[in-house]
Formats: C-alpha cells, sequence, structure tokens
C-alpha cells in the first residue's frame, strides 16, 4: 500500500491541471459571448 | 466583397435592421485601459457568423480602427481607435453602409459590468466538482475495501482531508458570505444550516481522522456544495439575464437631441445634458426627448404610446408635446420646457417603480420552503444531541446494561442529521425547474424576464387587455373603398405622406407611383394635381369641406377631384390575428377577461366585440389603469396585465403580473415579466401553461425533498447513517429533482 503514497498525490496533481486549466479560460474571458463563439468557428481566415 | 451589396445579415433570413443615423457619438466614447477610444455599441440585424465577419471586417478596414469585436450574446459592438485617427460618427456610418442599426450605450449606465458574482460562483462551482471528483478515489476504497486496515483507512482519510478542507472552504464562501450577513441582520436564511453543517462536518471529520475512526464526510460535504452551488448557478444565470435586460432597456433610452445652437448650427447632444430653454430640432420619425412646445413647424404627433390613441394628432407652434410621442409627418423645432428626466416619461418611470415595490411583497416559494425549513432541521439536530446524551442514562436508570453516554457519538449523530438533511434537493428543486421552462417558452418565442415572473404567472386568475397595440396591430387598415379605380387614384396621393392612415391607403392599393408634384400640408391632407384636375385627399374639413354626412367617429380620409363628389374611405385598427383566439384560449382555462382602453368608446367597442370580451372600458387614463390594477389586487384578485403602450408602463408594473409584445415601448418591456416575440398573443397561452406547469413541477420536487428529509433525517437521528448512505442519498435526491425538471422539456 505504500504505493499509494506516490500515486494519490500524483491524481490530485492531474485533477489539479484540469481544475487550473478551467479557471484559466474563464479568467480570460472565454465564458462571455457562447453563440459568438459557435459561429466564429465557421469563418475563414481571408489570408490571399 | 460581394456581401456588403447586401443591407444587413448575407444570409438573408433576418430583414436589415431600419438604420437611422445616430447624432453625435462622441458623448458615448470612453477611454481604454491602453489609451485608445472606445466605443460600444447595441448592434441590431446581426444574428450569424456571417454577420459577424462583415461587421468586424468591415470596420478594421476604416483607416484607424484598432478592434473591432462583436458578442453575439449580447449584441454588444466593441470599437477601438488610436486617438483622432476618425470620428466615432465614420463608425456608426460604416454600420448603416453594412446594413445593421447601430445605437449608442449611455456610458454611465452601460458600463459593461462584467458579472462578477457569476464569475465567482462559476469558480466555486469548478472547485467544488474537481474536489467532489477527487475524493471519490480516497472514499471508495474506504466504502468497498473490507482487507483496507485501520492504519491505510487513516491514511485515506488524510488524503481525503487534503482535498476536501481547502475546496470545502473556498467552495462555500458565497454560503457563509449569506449565512454572516443574514445573521449580522439578526435573520436566518437556507445559508445559516448550510453554513453550520459544512463547518460542523469538517471539523466532525477531522477530529475522527484524527482519533483514526472509521467514518469521516469528506465525500459527502464536498458533493453537497456542488450540487448546492449548481441550483445557485442556476438560479443566479436567471436572474442576471433579468437584471441585464432592464440594463440595456434603460441605457437604450439614452438617445440623442438635435440643439439648434446660436446662429442655427445644430449640435447634437445626449438626451440628459437638455436644458430648459433648448430649441430642438425634432425630425420625422423621432421621438420627442423631452416634454416642450413647438416653436416653428406644422406636423403630426403619435402619441399612441402615450395615450392609446391610434392617430396622430395635429400639432401647430404654441402646441405642447410630452416626451415620448412621435413626429410623424414634418420636421419641427421644440423648445425644451422641462429637462429629459424631469419629463412625462420620466414620471412614468418612477409610477413603475413604485408599482414594483407593491410586488416586492411577494414571497418566492422557495424562501417559503425556508422559512418553514430552517426551525426544523436544527430542531432535529438538536434533539439528536440531546437523545444520545439523554437517552443511554434513561436506559441505565431502567435497568439496562447499555454503555455510558459518548459526547463523540452524539455530536457525530447530530451532525450526520444536519449534512444528510443540508437542503441540496431543496437547493436545486425551484431553480432547475424554472430554467428548463423559461428555456422552452424562449424557444416558443416568449420571454420571461425572471424566475419569480414564472411563479407570479402561474397565480394568476384574471386578464387585463390593453386594446391599442395589444389586443389590435395599433395601425390602421383600410376597411370600406368606394372603387377599385379611385383607390389607386387617392394611394398616388398617399404616396408621399407618411401620416398612418396614407400608408394603410398605399398598403390596399399595393405598389405603384406618386402623382407628380403632390404636395404634403401638415395637419390636413395632400394635393395634387392629376390629369389637369385639381385632387385633394385628406380630412373632411380639408378635402370635403361640404359634405354633411355626419361622422361615424371612425378614421377617415377624404379624396376630392374638382367636379366630382368626394369620396370617403373608412378605417379600423385591425385586431391582431389570434387575439379572439388567444382571449377564447384564456376564458377555457378559468380566466376573467377584461379590456381598458385609453381610445374611445366606439373603437374600443368594436375590438372588444370581435375579441369576444365582455368587460371593457374606454377612455381610461394611465393612472386609472394603475387605480383599476391595485383595486383589483385589493379585492383579493391577482390580475395579468397586457399592454404596450408608455401608458400602460405603470399598470404593467402595479399587477400581479405583466406582459408585453416585443414591439413595446422600451418602458413597457422594463415593466413586464414577460415579453412576447411576434406577432401572436398565443404565446401569452402558452407562458400562463408552461408557469402553472411549473408550479406544479416545482411543487413535487419540494414534496420529494421533504419526502426524502423525513425517511433520511430518522435514519440519521439513529446513527444508522454512513458516509457511503450520505453520499448516495444526497446524490440521488439532487438527481431526481433534476430529472423531474427535465421532464418539462419536451411536454406540450
Amino acid at each position: 500500500m505504500n504505493i499509494l503514497i506516490f500515486l494519490a498525490p500524483a491524481a490530485i496533481c492531474m485533477g489539479a491541471i484540469g481544475l487550473v486549466a478551467f479557471l484559466w479560460s474563464l479568467r480570460s474571458g472565454q465564458y462571455e459571448d457562447m453563440e459568438g463563439a459557435a459561429h466564429r468557428v465557421l469563418i475563414d481566415d481571408e489570408e490571399d | 466583397m460581394a456581401d456588403t451589396l447586401t443591407a444587413g445579415c448575407p444570409s438573408g433570413l433576418s430583414a436589415p435592421a431600419d438604420t437611422e443615423a445616430s447624432a453625435n457619438l462622441a458623448a458615448f466614447v470612453r477611454k481604454s485601459a491602453q489609451g485608445d477610444d472606445v466605443l460600444e455599441l447595441m448592434v441590431e440585424g446581426a444574428s450569424c457568423a456571417a454577420c459577424i465577419k462583415k461587421i468586424e471586417g468591415g470596420l478594421l478596414a476604416l483607416p484607424g480602427i484598432a478592434d473591432a469585436r462583436l458578442n453575439l450574446s449580447t449584441k454588444r459592438l466593441r470599437v477601438a481607435w488610436r486617438p483622432g485617427a476618425i470620428a466615432p460618427e465614420a463608425v456608426a456610418e460604416a454600420m448603416t453602409r453594412l446594413g445593421y442599426g447601430a445605437k449608442p450605450f449611455d456610458p454611465e449606465l452601460a458600463q459593461q459590468k462584467i458579472d462578477q458574482e457569476g464569475r465567482f460562483l462559476l469558480r466555486c462551482l469548478a472547485v467544488a466538482g474537481f474536489g467532489a471528483m477527487n475524493i471519490m478515489m480516497f472514499t471508495t476504497p474506504v466504502w468497498f475495501g473490507d482487507d483496507v486496515g485501520p492504519e491505510t483507512r487513516t491514511l485515506l482519510h488524510w488524503f481525503g482531508a487534503l482535498v476536501a478542507v481547502p475546496c470545502g472552504l473556498y467552495a462555500a464562501q458565497p454560503f457563509f458570505r449569506s449565512a454572516w450577513k443574514a445573521l449580522r441582520a439578526g435573520r436566518a436564511n437556507m445559508d445559516v444550516p448550510i453554513s453550520l453543517a459544512v463547518v460542523l462536518t469538517f471539523a466532525m471529520s477531522i477530529t475522527e481522522t484524527v482519533l483514526g475512526g472509521a467514518h469521516t464526510y469528506f465525500d459527502g460535504v464536498t458533493m453537497l456544495l456542488f450540487f448546492l452551488l449548481m441550483g445557485r448557478y442556476l438560479d443566479h444565470r436567471l436572474r442576471e439575464r433579468a437584471r441585464t435586460a432592464a440594463r440595456e432597456i434603460l441605457a437604450l433610452q439614452a438617445v440623442t437631441a438635435r440643439r439648434v445652437g446660436a446662429g442655427g448650427a445644430i449640435e447634437a447632444i445626449a438626451s440628459r445634458d437638455i436644458a430648459i430653454g433648448d430649441w430642438l430640432l425634432l425630425a420625422v420619425g423621432e421621438r420627442a426627448p423631452c416634454d416642450g412646445v413647438i416653436v416653428e413647424g406644422v406636423t403630426d404627433f403619435d402619441c399612441s404610446m402615450l395615450t392609446g390613441e391610434t392617430l396622430p394628432v395635429p400639432a401647430r407652434s404654441g402646441d405642447r408635446i410630452l416626451a415620448g410621442s412621435i413626429n410623424a409627418s414634418r420636421p419641427v423645432t421644440i423648445r425644451a420646457d422641462a429637462r429629459a428626466e424631469d419629463s412625462a416619461v420620466a414620471e412614468l418611470a418612477r409610477l413603475i417603480e413604485v408599482g414594483e415595490q407593491g410586488r416586492g411583497r411577494f414571497v418566492r416559494i422557495a424562501d417559503k420552503a425556508a422559512a418553514l425549513y430552517v426551525p426544523l432541521v436544527h430542531s432535529a439536530a438538536l434533539l439528536t444531541l440531546i437523545g444520545w446524551m439523554l437517552g443511554p442514562l434513561l436506559l441505565q436508570a431502567m435497568g439496562f446494561p447499555v454503555a455510558d453516554p459518548s459526547l463523540r457519538v452524539a455530536l457525530t449523530n447530530a451532525v450526520a442529521v444536519l449534512i444528510i438533511t443540508c437542503p441540496c434537493a431543496l437547493g436545486l428543486a425551484v431553480p432547475a425547474v424554472q430554467v428548463v421552462a423559461t428555456g422552452r417558452l424562449f424557444k416558443a418565442g416568449v420571454l420571461v424576464r425572471s424566475g419569480d415572473a414564472l411563479e407570479r404567472l402561474a397565480q394568476v386568475d384574471m386578464v387585463v387587455f390593453d386594446k391599442t397595440g395589444t389586443l389590435t396591430l395599433g395601425k390602421p387598415k383600410l376597411v370600406s373603398a368606394p372603387d377599385e379605380a379611385s383607390l389607386m387614384l387617392a394611394a398616388s396621393l398617399a404616396r408621399v405622406s407618411r401620416h398612418p392612415l396614407s400608408r394603410a391607403l398605399v398598403e390596399a392599393a399595393g405598389a405603384g407611383v406618386a402623382a407628380a408634384g403632390a404636395v404634403e400640408i401638415p395637419g390636413e391632407g395632400v394635393e395634387a394635381v392629376l390629369d389637369g384636375v385639381s385632387a385633394r385627399l385628406g380630412k373632411r374639413s380639408f378635402a370635403a369641406p361640404l359634405e354633411t354626412d355626419a361622422p361615424d367617429g371612425s378614421p377617415e380620409l377624404w379624396f376630392a377631384r374638382e367636379g366630382t363628389k368626394p369620396l370617403r374611405f373608412v378605417f379600423a385598427d385591425a385586431l391582431r390575428p389570434d387575439a379572439a383566439e388567444a382571449v377564447a384560449a384564456l376564458k377555457a382555462r378559468g380566466l376573467q377577461v377584461e379590456m381598458l382602453s385609453g381610445d374611445r368608446a366606439g373603437a374600443a367597442e368594436a375590438a372588444a366585440r370581435a375579441a369576444a370580451i365582455g368587460d371593457w372600458r374606454a377612455g381610461v387614463t394611465p393612472a386609472e389603469k394603475t387605480a383599476r390594477m391595485q383595486a383589483l389586487r385589493e379585492l383579493g384578485r391577482k390580475p395579468l396585465m397586457v399592454g404596450d403602450g408608455l401608458n400602460d408602463a405603470a399598470a404593467l408594473a402595479a399587477a400581479h403580473a405583466s406582459a408585453s409584445p416585443g414591439h413595446a415601448v422600451e418602458a413597457s418591456q422594463a415593466a413586464a415579466d414577460v415579453v412576447l416575440q411576434g406577432n401572436a398573443l398565443m404565446g401569452l397561452v402558452e407562458a400562463i401553461d408552461v408557469a402553472r406547469q411549473a408550479e406544479r413541477r416545482s411543487r413535487q420536487n419540494l414534496a420529494f425533498s421533504a419526502l426524502y428529509n423525513f425517511v433520511a433525517a430518522p435514519l440519521a437521528a439513529a446513527g444508522f447513517l454512513t458516509p457511503l448512505i450520505a453520499a448516495v442519498a444526497m446524490s440521488g435526491s439532487s438527481l431526481m429533482v433534476t430529472l423531474n425538471a427535465l421532464r418539462m422539456q419536451g411536454r406540450r
């Protein structure tokens, strides 16, 4: 059971990465315009 | 770029917005943190990806524009440019050229308050979710691993504490704050037992971990917070949506006015800067920003929003006009005799406020439940504590061989009662239903402004309609014409006029050309020479002064050609196509229907008869409408007011619940609980049906939560509760109420 000492913190760290990623996306305003985001993927870049 | 040729949305699905060049935008420009000039505009007519591309691309192509970003959810456009690089008017012109309406926001009202509280709740929800998921790694072995020894179990408990305590304390902040606020004010709300349960559960679980006990509730408490925050966030979203709508309406009222300065120079100002005595130029189609007196020009004013009258009222110099009336035919100059915020419209806004205060006494169903719940739960926990302390002593005294009372066992069981009865199902019960119900109504074109609006709508027992613009379309329609040929001739004159009766005549005649040289005489009619014969179209005194038929009060136009008998065209305000159907459907639901109109008795009677409404009153002033609402409420009735005009706004606010059609003036929309999109009244019936269904569903959910507590609380009090049972029971009950709410989605 000693392996728990390593596995448990590793698992928590992985969860924490997900949490930090979510908080970052929230802070950078990615949830401000849900409708616009859905439409913006359809816009082609015009680089000609 | 081909798509710049079409006005508005390139898909062609939505009509291009009415574009009016906005006046001076400089009043609305702000400075950004980077030192750029920033203008925020409310965009009309944008609906898809192509719109985003067209608007942003079109603006960025202008010289000097640093940034242009359209938020499609809020329909707000933010444009930034380096100071002096471009005039703000050029931005508005570009928008007009692209075919979208763009109105400035009042910078003070529109300060885009990023929804701080919503973000905070979402952060708490994320942290609680992280905690609830990760703690399962440490609690499932304890629940199911029969071979887990005491040392490993304690280690797992320590890991659990490591995750749960920081997450829990962070995520519980909204509850702690609200409970603290309530306690300081000497009240108790639902957050008091929640906070108490969270704190006590942590204290008990940490103690158990230190002492090497078998049961900790770290998992239960994080899960509880997760479910509670979900309910809290849904509820917040509903309220925020209503608040944003109100704020936008307020911000859009900040229209601009054109002031005639010294030497005749015209200068655009924000309407709140109007001073008494200013001369203002009022173009055709513009709404008067303040009360005033006409100093120059002759025109007609459309006062339908203020009085409920369908037809414009002629006005000439010296006549007083009220804020909110629309100039219908000729540009005029007025002298302001009240500031915008002291004008008639503002007075109505104050009436709305007063009406809403009366409505504030309404108690939400969830709050009623909480008032019952809080004392009950706390007494149960206290009784458990006392019972476990005194019970063993009592049994020993009676000669039973039981162990001595233990404070640890008594406390554990009391805390178990608190945690199991924690109102997570109760917290989700009502918001979940309301979110589903408002979402369903939204798809049906009915905008519900708040959760408690839905609750009030369900209780309504009578419906009071306004006539003009609500039961009727609010614009005249030709009902009788002499013959096709004269209709075409009369229409050729009418084409040069913006008067509603002329418009109705043109609509009936269809496409055609205007008579050459036709001239409109404001307040009278149109004059032209047709095939060498002079002709007149207009009111009786103008076109047919010798006509002796007694007028019957209906709106009419007379058409006269020299040497022939004048012809009469009769108009009526047409009923909405589904008005009679909607009234019948409301009656079928046991609601009493009444009509209050500011219009003449004749017109009101015709509309009431066509819609099959027995109770109607004509010539009712705004104050009388409001008084009628108050009288009805004093009688114990719960009236739903449906109206669109400014004259209805105060009555809307004073009624138990209120609805406005989509084209209603902003003030009425602000006062209304429900806004109906499109031209149909049947949405109202749908709204009442869904509201009633939602109420039933909320009650079911509350009853289910109560039942769950009746079963679970005695188990906890008796000491049979394990963390596994607690986790299953809590998530199970939350899931049940959510699923029950979702059942509403599809059913009609």
